[in-house]
């Protein structure tokens, strides 16, 4: 497919969110391609544990088998096709299908099928098992899953992008992120990308959530500010930064990354100081990450969003409070507050949501078709790693998503 | 003894206050120690997502954010409508009324009309002569399933 009638240096075409036959190759080419974030280690911490997850509209079951390896099965029976789990997560060895009882193992192994006699020899059960996710690797606990057999491995695709994983878990006092007070599920009408584009969109903080900036002192507005040395990065690989350490730096204030001070998380200043020494005070200062991995895994600082393409203006944000291992009053402090910001009542997302839905809506005006995101891009530089950079509120980042998209696109 | 008309007067006028986006008297309705929660999958708010957790400051800043007219998810206001009914006494311990309802609201927003239905579990406290909110549990039946924007007061 060539994308030379819809995506330019500066600018794409607006068909890209609403057209169906578009929505139907980026399935095959992105989601059912590349490497995709599916779900974490510790969501599933005991043998023979499970939970539902997806790809795209994939539904996929992640399990922990007895010997704790990971698997990525597809949510249907190899027999007629019915789901043989409906349950989000639970515990148990195998899975039995409702509608004629085959069972398999938690690995996607066929176990039995009833009423056996009715099969002849040549009907071989080991080609029967759930269909795999056959490419399955990890960084951290994060496991991502490609359907593809045969493609770049995940380090490659994570490229830079690979060291915001190592600078989660330095925060940690244990050295151990974890996933496990539950998700929310948002629901938009905008196609995926709309949401995608937005998560390291530096420009829109201060019109979007000027109602809350306006009545609390959050401080986030001025991360995000025209004079803010907050830098707008290229990560290379679709993957995008807002790199707020520059301006943390110039703030000189520990936790405030987290929108608190140390005297009032003392446990886990303790702990984090004990874990890295001298370290711990830049440590505190730089904080966590905003960092969107292509496609799929937004990392906010204190929260994470994973985003679910349903159609072609639909989606769904998968939301959860990030919890450091070891940090019992920072994981608190981030429940909190990811419940106050995010989902379908969040203080800060509900109005982002209403966004993606209103752009949804008005791009299917018929002109000026085109979409400009020529933001910063005179003033465009190189860092010393030679990421293209920008200020905070340049569109560096969406362009450098819509430079890969292209290149996953029109590959054949 | 709170008599059953006094209890149903302060759910239905709760109601009202909402539904017509009348911030203030809204918030009046609660007291200084109140929590409004709309679980989501789970029953542990201290330990797993909720959809809303607001203790009584994050009630005042979500009704400042409401009323400063920029909030876009309620801009304009969501029209909305509930019906509240099976109201039920559940205990009386002399201090506190726990109140059970069950809810169905309609609101009508640009990309459609939405139907919220579930239950609502007041706690309900006499203060200076006036029944107040201290707890107000809002169970979505579709809790634990993708939910569109939730902006206007439930």
């Amino acid at each position: 497919m060539t994308m030379d009638d819809l995506i330019r240096a500066d600018r794409v075409h607006g068909s890209l969110y609403t057209d169906p036959a578009i929505f139907a190759v980026e399935l095959e080419r992105i989601w059912y391609r590349t490497w995709v974030y599916v779900g974490h280690t510790s969501e599933i911490p005991e043998p023979d544990d499970y939970v539902l997850k997806s790809i795209g509209p994939q539904a996929v079951i992640m399990t922990r088998d007895r010997q704790g390896d990971i698997h990525l099965l597809l949510n249907r029976c190899s027999h007629r096709a019915n789901l043989v789990c409906d349950v989000e997560h639970g515990n148990a060895s195998a899975f039995r299908c409702p509608y004629h009882g085959w069972t398999f193992g938690n690995t996607g192994r066929l176990l039995g099928r009833p009423f056996n006699s009715g099969y002849d020899r040549s009907v071989a059960k080991e080609n029967l098992g759930l269909a795999r996710v056959p490419r399955v690797a990890s960084i951290h606990g994060f496991v991502f899953g490609s359907l593809a057999v045969e493609g770049p491995s995940l380090a490659e695709h994570l490229g830079a992008a690979a060291e915001t994983f190592d600078r989660l878990a330095q925060l940690s006092p244990e050295g151990e992120i974890e996933l496990t007070t539950g998700w929310v599920k948002h629901k938009v009408e905008a196609n995926w990308k709309m949401v995608l584009e937005n998560e390291t969109d530096g420009y829109h903080p201060q019109f979007v959530h000027a109602s809350i900036f306006s009545v609390t002192d959050s401080g986030i507005g001025d991360l995000y500010d025209e004079k803010s040395a907050t830098i707008a990065r290229d990560l290379g690989g679709g993957h995008t930064e807002l790199d707020l350490r520059p301006e943390f730096r110039r703030l000189d204030r520990p936790m405030g990354w987290c929108g608190t001070t140390e005297d009032r998380v003392p446990g886990y200043v303790s702990h984090l100081r004990a874990r890295h020494g001298e370290r711990a005070a830049s440590i505190l200062i730089d904080g966590s990450p905003h960092v969107m991995v292509f496609p799929n895994l937004f990392i906010a600082e204190i929260e994470l969003l994973v985003i679910q393409p349903v159609s072609v203006n639909e989606t769904v944000q998968h939301v959860t409070a990030l919890q450091f291992k070891g940090a019992p009053d920072l994981n608190e402090r981030m429940l909190r507050q990811t419940v106050g910001s995010v989902g379908p009542a969040g203080l800060l997302l509900a109005d982002d949501s209403e966004m993606y839905a209103r752009n949804q809506r008005g791009v299917q005006a018929r002109a000026p078709e085109w979409l400009f995101l020529g933001r910063g891009l005179h003033r465009e530089r190189r860092d010393a790693d030679g990421h293209t950079i920008g200020d905070a509120t340049d569109e560096v980042p969406q362009r450098a998503i819509w430079r890969h998209y292209r290149a996953l696109m029109e590959r054949s | 003894m709170t008599s059953r008309g006094e209890i149903e007067q302060f759910v239905y006028r709760e109601a009202r206050l909402a539904d017509e986006h009348q911030y203030d008297a809204w918030e009046a309705l609660w007291t200084d120690d109140a929590i409004y929660w709309v679980p989501a999958g789970s029953d542990d708010p201290d330990r797993h997502m909720s959809i809303i957790y607001d203790n009584r400051s994050r009630i005042a800043v979500r009704v400042m954010q409401l009323k400063t007219g920029k909030r876009h998810a309620q801009r304009p206001p969501s029209s909305v409508r509930r019906v509240v009914s099976n109201v039920e006494l559940l205990a009386d311990d002399g201090d506190d009324l726990v109140v059970g309802a069950n809810f169905v609201a309609v609101e009508s927003r640009d990309r459609g009309t939405v139907i919220w239905a579930g239950r609502y579990e007041y706690r309900l406290r006499r203060q200076a002569g006036a029944l107040r909110m201290v707890r107000k549990t809002v169970t979505l039946v579709d809790r634990d399933r993708p939910l569109p924007n939730l902006a206007f007061l439930i």
